[in-house]
Order: structure tokens, then sequence, then C-alpha cells
């Protein structure tokens, strides 16, 4: 039997039950489609935040007071809180070779108002070199001026959202803006970033470390951001900043260090998982698919039981009706995954119209993947079938009408 | 041709075991025209599926064309019936959603023969029943002597040397079942075997050799 004949039969077998076929195909393509969006939206949400991060600098290392680790014995007491970090610590680490930049962060939340309009708002405490260090990009004036750091400068840069709220029809630039009861002078606003990871800078203002040490009453840091001079030297880098801070701290290793990478990896890890449990559970719709492609091969090998009969009457091997069975369970799941393809592709471009600042990319290894295992299901689920008519009695089988 | 000998066949039907052929020991020539009579339940049917090579007999040899047939597997037995046996039924079996034309092609599909020889040798069938310009119509809009011509076409398209009809004329009006027998008895003429199983005894009685099954055995 030539390849061609067995297709054309297989098609003009499914062609004679369209109903019945269109119900298979549309039953594959909803597994096929699920399978597609869920891994397009996982993947895009894994390189969405994977980019977030690398887009702060590959070579960031965030140092934290306090020493995150799981040992045995007792809680600690009360009374047993770390050092705080200060801002002498941040200065002493520009001691080491590997570092570039050296950021220190308070962070407080507090009214800032102007002309009557007043709303509650993050207060970051840093110096110019967080500029450097979050790649942060000024729409207008510019960022806080290199100064000595515990000079506190009434300065502030303020973030896109708090410009149009609070300076709606105005140039904000040269504005004051009061923060709890002391006067900013805004000299700089930041270019809209969009969302980002963690911390929404349009809706932020920044102020010299020390006047926000003044402005909370502190005198520890929240963490330091540290940009290393290249990725090779990131961890010598990490190694000094614990010599040096331990050697302050009296001996004491009570920070923790988080590097850039081990973030991102972090995250990708989690994301990638999450992205496969949920990709599973949409696998399972392909399962079910592929038992309705069985059910409905079952029932069509039932029906036809006469016509296989005939056939092995004029001479059909069991080989020719095996590969004629299988060769339609294989093309109804192909019609379906290739349905499926379509509708997953709609649902993406939706999403992307809906979303168009979430990158939604759709990895042509989902599709392969969705294509193969629709086909495969197909084919697995179509072996039953396929073999019970090729087992039928020719006799029995010529007796059904 | 064919050679029968000591062919006994058993069913299980329940607890009971059927003996539906007991000792069958047949031999039929080249270019014979044999009819096979016989009441409803004789074995006869039976007798025609082991011909047909569609069933096994129990015991018993059967050589078809000098070829021991007995011991050879499922696939073995369908190449040989696909080029030495054409059937006609009294049901006709055709396949309903294929043409008159496809029905007829559709052995040589399964043997594998190249399209372009194909579609002459269904449309020289085709004429040799008398139903060119049938060819594109479906089952459902043919009669019944038509679907018998068919079915005839599609018997013969593999030029078998043996022709196994079982009841050919058993759906069909009178009318059409004379222009049925003597197309099968114009085959003959040209040389086919041809063994026909009725239980109609004017039919029975136009072939020259006639053979009387009762209870699973030949009376003579």
């Amino acid at each position: 039997m030539l390849f061609k004949d067995t297709l054309a039969q297989a098609f003009g077998a499914i062609s004679a039950q369209r109903l019945r076929a269109a119900l298979i195909i549309l039953a594959m393509a909803i597994g096929v489609a699920s399978v597609i969006v869920l891994t397009t939206l996982g993947e895009s949400a894994r390189s969405y935040i994977v980019n977030e991060f690398e887009a702060l600098g590959t070579h960031l290392v965030i140092v934290l007071p306090g020493r995150n680790e799981t040992t045995g014995g007792h809680p600690p007491l009360f009374g047993e809180t770390p050092r705080d970090l200060t801002l002498d610590d941040a200065e002493a680490l520009f001691r080491s070779h590997h570092i570039a930049a050296v950021a220190p962060l308070t962070i407080g939340s507090a009214p800032v108002s102007t002309q009557g309009l007043e709303r509650e708002t993050n207060i970051f405490g840093s110096t110019y070199a967080l500029r450097r260090v979050r790649h942060l990009m000024m729409a207008q004036g510019s960022f806080l001026p290199k100064m000595d750091v515990n000079k506190a400068l009434s300065v502030c840069v303020i973030g896109q959202t708090i410009r149009e709220q609070l300076f709606a029809d105005q140039p904000a630039l040269g504005q004051w803006l009061r923060i709890n009861d002391r006067r900013f002078l805004v000299i700089g606003v930041l270019a809209s970033e969009g969302q980002s990871i963690g911390v929404d800078f349009d809706e932020m203002v920044i102020i010299p470390v020390a006047s926000a040490q003044a402005l909370f009453d502190t005198h520890s840091l929240f963490r330091i951001l540290i940009e290393a001079k290249s990725k090779q030297s990131m961890y010598q880098a990490v190694d000094e900043i614990t010599g040096i801070i331990k050697a302050r701290h009296e001996g004491e290793d009570d920070i923790t260090i988080i590097t850039q990478d081990s973030v991102v990896s972090t995250f990708d890890k989690i994301l990638t998982a999450l992205t496969l449990t949920v990709v599973s559970i949409a696998g399972i719709s392909l399962v079910v698919a592929g038992v309705l492609v069985m059910n409905v091969m079952l029932v069509s090998v039932t029906q036809r039981t006469a016509e296989v009969g005939l056939l092995k009457a004029l001479g059909a091997t069991q080989r020719q009706l095996h590969w004629l069975f299988l060769t339609e369970a294989a093309m109804l799941s192909l019609a379906g995954a290739l349905l499926g393809i379509a509708l997953g592709l709609v649902c993406i471009t939706i999403l992307t119209t809906l979303y168009p600042d979430f990158p939604v990319q759709l990895p042509v290894w989902a599709l392969l993947a969705a294509l193969a295992v629709s086909l495969f299901t197909g084919l697995l689920f179509g072996v039953l079938p396929a073999r019970k008519a090729a087992k039928l009695n020719p006799v029995v089988a010529l007796g059904k009408r | 041709m064919i050679q029968l000998k000591n062919i006994h066949r058993y069913f299980q039907v329940g607890e009971q075991t059927v003996h539906a052929l007991n000792d069958i020991t047949l031999t039929i020539n080249k270019g014979e025209y044999v009819s096979v009579m016989g009441p409803s339940g004789s074995g006869k049917s039976t007798l025609l599926n082991v011909i047909a090579l569609l069933d096994k007999p129990s015991s018993g040899s059967y050589l078809l064309n000098n070829l021991n047939v007995i011991q050879r597997s499922d696939d073995e037995l369908a190449k040989v019936r696909r080029e030495n046996l054409g059937f006609v039924f009294q049901f006709f079996h055709l396949i309903p959603r294929l043409s008159a034309a496809e029905n007829v092609e559709m052995p040589m599909i399964l043997a594998g023969v190249a399209v372009k020889e194909r579609k002459q040798r269904v449309a020289d069938a085709l004429a040799s029943v008398n139903l060119q310009d049938r060819s594109s119509h479906r089952p459902d809009q043919l009669s019944g002597g038509q679907l018998q011509r068919v079915a005839i076409a599609r018997a013969m398209i593999m030029r078998p040397e043996i022709l196994l009809a079982d009841e050919p004329t058993g759906n069909l009006d009178s009318k059409s079942g004379i222009e049925i027998i003597e197309l099968l008895e114009n085959l003959n003429q040209q040389g086919v075997t041809l063994v026909i199983i009725t239980h109609d005894q004017t039919l029975g009685d136009r072939a020259p050799r006639q053979i009387r099954i009762v209870d699973g055995q030949i009376a003579y």
C-alpha cells in the first residue's frame, strides 16, 4: 500500500465523520493552546524578571545588616539584634580595589507636600553613586551632587509620578518640596522607568543620605549597594567586604551579602519550576484529549467493523490496517495541534495587545514540544484501536452490517 | 487448484461444540463452475470461508494452487487472498463513503499498484460491468443490481483465478439476479473458476457441478 494512499484513505475516513472529527480536533486544540499560552506566560515572566535584574547591573553586590543563616541550637534571644550598618562602614568599603561604586541606602516613608498638595511616599536617602549603581536616567535637572556623605544638603530628586501629582502644570525644578517638616529644593526629575523590580522609582523622592538619616532620626543604613569593577572581581569584592566589615564590627561576621547573579539564578530557578508546574497541569488536558482520540477511534473501529472485515477479505494485511487507523489518529492529533497553535498565537496576540509593557515571547521549543506531545498522545492512544481493528476476525467482521 | 482433504471445523458455542464441517474432501479444478447448496446451518458458508482463507479449519489439509495454506500467518494469507481470490457477497459490502470507482480501486490500493495503472484498470472494469457512467456515484445512489456489479468489478480487478460468490443474488430482485448470474457465468467462460453458494435450487441447477452440504458433510 502506497504511503500517499494510506493518507488519502485515512483522510477520507475522517471527512466522513465531520462533526466527530471537529470535536476531537477542538479538544486537542484546547490542550495544545493552553500548553502554549501557559508556557509563554511562564517563560515571559521568567525572562522579564531575569532581564530586570540584569538591567540593574550584572555585578551588583548588596550588603544587608544582620546574618541570615540557619543554625542549630536555641533561637536567638531578644537583644541579640545585629550591629547596624553605618555610613562609616560604607565609606570604609572604598578601601577595596574591586569596588567601583558604593551607594549607602536609607529608606523611610514620609508625607511630602507642596502648595497644599500632599501625599505619603517613600524617601530614599543615598548618594550620587546610586545613579550609577541603579542605572537611573534623568529627565530634567541633575542627580544628587557629588559631595561628602555626611553632609545633609536640602536637595531632592523626584520620580515622574511625584512630579505629575505635585507639580502638575508647572516646572518642578527649583521648587521647594516639604518632606515632614523640612524643605528640599527639587534639583532633578528621574526619567520614567516603567515597572521596575522591587522599587518604583517613579514614586520616589531621593535625598542625600545624611539628610535622610536626620529626617528619620537614625544612624543605621537600610543596605549598601555596591558595584564591583567587573564580574570577575565580584567574588573578591565580596571577600573584601566581609573582611572590612568584620574588622569594623569587632570580628563579628554580622552582615549578609547578596550578589546579583545569585538573585537572578534563584529567580530563574523558581520561575522555571513554576512554569514547568503550570505547563504540566496544562499537559493533563493533552492527555485527556488523547483519551478522547482513543475513544473516537474505538467508536470508529466498531462502526467500521464490516469495512475492516471487507478490507481483510480484499487482502489487507494487519500492518496495513494498523497504519490506516494510526494515520487517522495522527491526522486528528496533528490537525488539533495546528489549530491549537493557531489558537494559542491568537491568545498571545490578545495578551500582547492588552499588556503591551509585558514582554510576551513564545519560546520555539514550547511550540515544537506541544506539537510533538500532541502527536505522540494521538499515536499512543491510537495504538489500541488500531490493534483492535487489525486483529478483527474477518468472518465475524463481515457478518456485521 | 483447490484441494481440500479431511477438513473439520468445530465451533465452540457456549458449552456446546458445533461440528460445522465434518470431514470434507473436495477438489475443484481450474475453470470449473461449481454451486454449493444446502439448507441454512448446513455449513456451506463455513466451507466458503475456509476456501476463502478467511477461516482456518480445525484439522485437515488445504492446497491452493499446490500451495499449502494451512500453516500460514494472517498476513501471508492476506496476500494469497489478494492475488488469487475474488469475493462477491450477498450484502455487496461496498464502503459507503467511497464512490463506485474508489470501491473497485480498493484491492489495488492495498496491493500498492501505481495510481496511473489503477485509473485505467478501474475504468476498464467498470466498463466490463456496464457501469462506466456510474463511476463517481456512491453506493447509496445505486440500485441493488448496480451495487452487485460494482462488487463483481472489484472482485475481478486483481484478475484472480477464483471467484467466490456467497448468495450473490440473495438480495436482488429476480431480473437483476439473472443479470448478475449471467455476468458471473460469463466470467467463468473466460476461464475463471466460479464457486457459488446458494440455497436457490434453480440457481444451483445452472452449474455443471453441484455440491450439496448437509450437516457439515457433502451429500452425494
